[in-house]
C-alpha cells in the first residue's frame, strides 16, 4: 500500500504541474480542462495514424491535381476553359472560377475547393464522424477508454474537436495542393475578384485562406450529424454509410423546387456561399447565414449525440 | 482536485462526503467491502433478465472468483459495476462509491480486463498502452513511458512491445489487455476470463501474476468458467447461474457445503462395506478396491479401527475434500457447462 500511496502523492504534484505549464490544444472547440488535452493529442494521433485517413486526404490531394491538369490539356491551344469570364455562379460552364485558373493559378484553389465542397470533403468528414464512436464500438475499444475512464462527455467533446481538425486539415490539404499544381502549372499575379476589381496576389492568398475557413466550417454540421449517428449504432461501417447517405440525400432534396421552404434549413444549403469572399466588398449575408445554420447543427445534434451516448448502455 | 480525491487510497469509504451514498453503517459492520451491490438487477430492453436480484459483497484483499456458466449474466455484473451499463434497479458499490454515478473518482484506481482484450490493430502494443493510459485523465503523463514501460515488463510483452497489435496472437493480446489494467497501481483488478486464449504455461504465468498482486493488496475479481482456475488462485467465490446468485463464500466453505467422501482402500472392498455398514456409514459405494460413503458425525479413527478389528486390511483411510465442481452440481444440480 505505501508504493501506491507514493505513486499517487506523485501523481497529485504532477497534476499541478500540468497545470501551471498549460499547453496549446489545437483546433477550436477543444474543452478548457488541461487535462484533456492529452487524450485530444492521442485522438488525432489515432485518427491520422489510420490508412483510412490517410487515403481519404490523398483523394482530396489528387482531387487538384486532376482539374489542374484537365485544364492545362483543355487550354493547351491558347483557349480559355469554361468560357466567360467569372465563372462565379459555376452555371453551365463547369466548376466556380474555372475559367479564371489559366490566367492565375490561385484560382484553382477555389475552383478546387468548389469541386470538392459539394461531395468529397463532406464524404470525408462523415466517414471520420460516422467511425468516430461506432469505430471504437466496433473495436471493443469503447469500453477500456471508458473504464479508463475517458469519462463520457470528455471523450465525446475529445471526439468532436478531433473531427473538426479533420475537416480543417482536409480543407487545408485540398486547398495546399491546388496551390502547389496551380503555381507548377499555371502563372500566379494579381487577382480579379467577382465584382471586377483586381486585388494584390498576397490580399488574393490571405483571400483563399479565408475561404479555406469558411469550407472547413461548412463542414461542422455535417461533422454533428455524423458524430450524432455514430453514438447510435455499434457498427462504424452502419453510422460511416448511413451519414453518407444523409449527406447524398440532402444534397437531392435540395434541388428540389418543392421543397423550397425547406432548403435553408438544409446543411448544404449555403455552402457555396463561399464564393461571396471573393467579391469586392465582400458579401457577408449568405456566409453568415451558413455560419449560423452549421452551429445550429453543430448545437442540435452535438446536444442530441451528448443526450444519447451519456445514457447509453455499453455492451460492445 | 478530482485527481487528489480519486488517487488517495482512502481507507475509509464511511467518510466518503457523497450525499448519496448510503449504507455507510453496513459498510463498516461488512469490514470494508470493495464491492457490495444490493438487489442490482438488469433487465435488457428486449424483457431478457441478465442479472436478478444480485447481493454479492466482495472482501477486500480476497481474491474472489466469480463462476458461472456462459450467460449467466457474470458480464452483464461486470459491466454494471464498471460503469458501462445502467442497473435497471438495484444499487451497486465500488471501493464504497456508488457505481455508475462516481464512476470518475472510482474506475483511476481499477484496473479492468471485460469480455478480452480490445487494441488498435495498427498501434504497436506499446501505443495502445499509451492510448489507454491518455484516457484516464487522473493519470500522470510525464511518468507515462515508465509506466507503460513496466507495465509491458510485467506481462513479458517487453520484446514485441514494439510490434502491430494485429500481429499479437491471442494470447500476446490477452497479456496486453492485461499490461492495460496494470498501467497504475490499482486497489481493485476486474479480470474477465483472463486465461481465455492462453497456452497452459501462459495461465500458470497468468495465475503466478494474480498472487503476486493480490499479496501486495490489490483485492481481485476474477471470472471465469474454470473451476480448478478459481479454486488454485481464489480465497473466495461466487457462483452464478441464469442471472441468479447461487452463493457466495470463501472457497474452502463452498467446497465443504458438499461434504466430503469416506475412502477407503482395501483388497477386501466386501467385508469393508459390511463393516462401514454396520458402522453407520451411508451410502456406501465399491468400485474394485475402492469403498466409499458419507462419513458419519464421529471420530472418523474409530471406524479405521473398527475395519482393522474385522480382520480387514487397510491400504488407504481418509476423507477426499469435495471439490468445488461437486459442490456446484450440488448447487444447481446440473453440469457446469451449460450455455445461456
Amino acid at each position: 500500500m505505501s508504493r501506491a500511496e507514493h505513486r499517487d502523492t506523485a501523481d497529485g504534484g504532477a497534476a499541478a504541474a500540468v497545470a501551471a505549464v498549460p499547453r496549446a490544444v489545437g483546433a477550436g472547440g477543444a474543452p478548457s480542462r488541461l487535462w484533456t488535452s492529452g487524450l485530444f493529442r492521442s485522438e488525432l494521433l489515432t485518427t491520422f495514424r489510420r490508412w483510412r485517413t490517410l487515403a481519404l486526404l490523398a483523394v482530396l490531394a489528387a482531387v487538384p491535381v486532376l482539374v489542374g491538369i484537365a485544364v492545362r490539356i483543355e487550354t493547351g491551344d491558347g483557349s480559355s476553359a469554361g468560357g466567360g469570364p467569372g465563372g462565379g455562379g459555376g452555371g453551365g460552364e463547369g466548376p466556380a472560377f474555372i475559367a479564371q485558373i489559366t490566367n492565375n493559378g490561385l484560382f484553382l484553389v477555389f475552383t478546387a475547393l468548389a469541386v470538392t465542397l459539394p461531395f468529397f470533403l463532406p464524404m470525408a468528414v462523415g466517414v471520420v464522424a460516422g467511425d468516430a464512436i461506432a469505430g471504437e464500438a466496433n473495436g471493443g475499444t469503447l469500453r477500456y477508454l471508458l473504464v479508463a475512464p475517458a469519462g463520457r462527455t470528455r471523450l465525446l467533446l475529445t471526439k468532436y474537436a478531433t473531427v473538426m481538425t479533420f475537416c480543417l486539415v482536409a480543407t487545408l490539404v485540398v486547398a495546399a495542393s491546388a496551390l502547389a499544381v496551380g503555381a507548377l502549372l499555371f502563372p500566379l499575379g494579381e487577382v480579379t475578384t467577382i465584382s471586377g476589381t483586381r486585388i494584390g496576389f498576397g490580399e488574393g492568398l490571405l483571400r483563399a485562406l479565408l475561404i479555406a475557413l469558411a469550407v472547413a466550417a461548412s463542414l461542422l454540421g455535417i461533422a454533428a450529424l455524423g458524430l450524432f449517428v455514430s453514438t447510435l449504432t455499434n457498427s462504424g461501417i452502419a453510422a460511416m454509410a448511413t451519414t453518407v447517405g444523409l449527406l447524398i440525400t440532402v444534397q437531392i432534396l435540395d434541388q428540389i423546387p418543392q421543397l423550397d421552404a425547406l432548403h435553408p434549413y438544409f446543411f448544404s444549403h449555403y455552402w457555396l456561399s463561399f464564393a461571396d469572399l471573393m467579391r469586392e466588398p465582400v458579401y457577408w449575408d449568405d456566409l453568415q447565414r451558413n455560419l449560423g445554420l452549421q452551429a445550429l447543427y453543430a448545437a442540435v445534434f452535438g446536444s442530441a449525440a451528448w443526450a444519447r451516448f451519456t445514457s447509453r448502455d455499453i455492451t460492445a | 482536485m478530482q485527481e487528489q480525491s480519486a488517487a488517495a487510497p482512502d481507507p475509509h469509504p464511511g467518510a466518503d462526503p457523497d450525499p448519496g451514498s448510503d449504507g455507510v453503517g453496513a459498510r463498516a459492520g461488512a469490514g470494508a467491502a470493495v464491492i457490495s451491490t444490493r438487489a442490482l438487477t438488469k433487465r435488457y430492453r428486449g424483457g431478457q433478465l441478465a442479472v436478478d436480484g444480485l447481493d454479492l459483497t466482495v472482501p477486500a484483499g480476497s481474491v474472489f472468483g466469480f463462476l458461472g456458466p456462459n450467460g449467466s449474466g457474470k458480464t452483464t455484473t461486470i459491466r454494471m459495476l464498471m460503469g458501462l451499463i445502467e442497473p435497471t434497479s438495484g444499487t451497486a458499490e465500488v471501493l464504497g462509491r456508488p457505481m455508475p454515478r462516481s464512476a470518475r473518482t472510482v474506475l483511476p484506481e481499477v484496473g479492468a480486463l471485460i469480455e478480452g482484450p480490445a487494441l488498435y490493430g495498427f498501434f504497436s502494443g506499446r501505443d495502445n498502452l499509451l492510448r489507454y493510459d491518455a484516457a484516464d485523465p487522473t493519470a500522470d503523463p510525464r511518468t507515462r513511458h515508465a509506466r507503460v514501460g513496466a507495465a509491458l515488463d510485467r506481462v513479458g510483452l517487453t520484446a514485441a512491445a514494439g510490434k502491430k497489435a494485429k500481429a499479437y496472437s491471442l494470447g500476446m493480446k490477452q497479456r496486453l489487455g492485461l499490461a492495460a489494467a496494470l498501467l497504475r497501481p490499482r486497489r481493485l483488478l476486474v479480470l474477465d476470463e483472463p486465461t481465455n486464449g492462453l497456452d497452459p504455461q501462459g495461465m500458470r504465468e497468468i495465475r503466478t501474476l494474480v498472487r503476486a498482486l493480490a499479496s501486495d493488496g490489490t483485492t481481485v475479481f476474477l471470472s471465469s468458467h474454470l473451476l480448478d482456475e478459481i479454486e488454485q488462485v481464489c480465497t473466495h467465490a461466487a457462483v452464478m447461474a441464469r442471472g441468479r446468485l447461487i452463493t457466495q463464500g470463501p472457497v474452502a466453505e463452498l467446497a465443504t457445503g458438499a461434504r466430503g467422501r469416506l475412502v477407503v482402500t482395501t483388497p477386501d472392498p466386501a467385508d469393508a462395506a459390511r463393516v462401514l455398514k454396520e458402522q453407520g456409514v451411508g451410502d456406501v459405494v465399491v468400485t474394485e478396491d475402492r469403498v466409499t460413503g458419507e462419513p458419519p458425525d464421529r471420530d472418523l479413527a474409530e471406524l479405521n479401527a473398527a475395519l482393522v478389528t474385522a480382520g480387514v486390511r487397510v491400504r488407504g483411510f481418509g476423507v477426499e475434500r469435495a471439490s468445488l465442481e461437486d459442490a456446484f452440481l450440488a448447487l444447481t444440480g446440473e453440469g457446469f457447462d451449460v450455455a445461456g
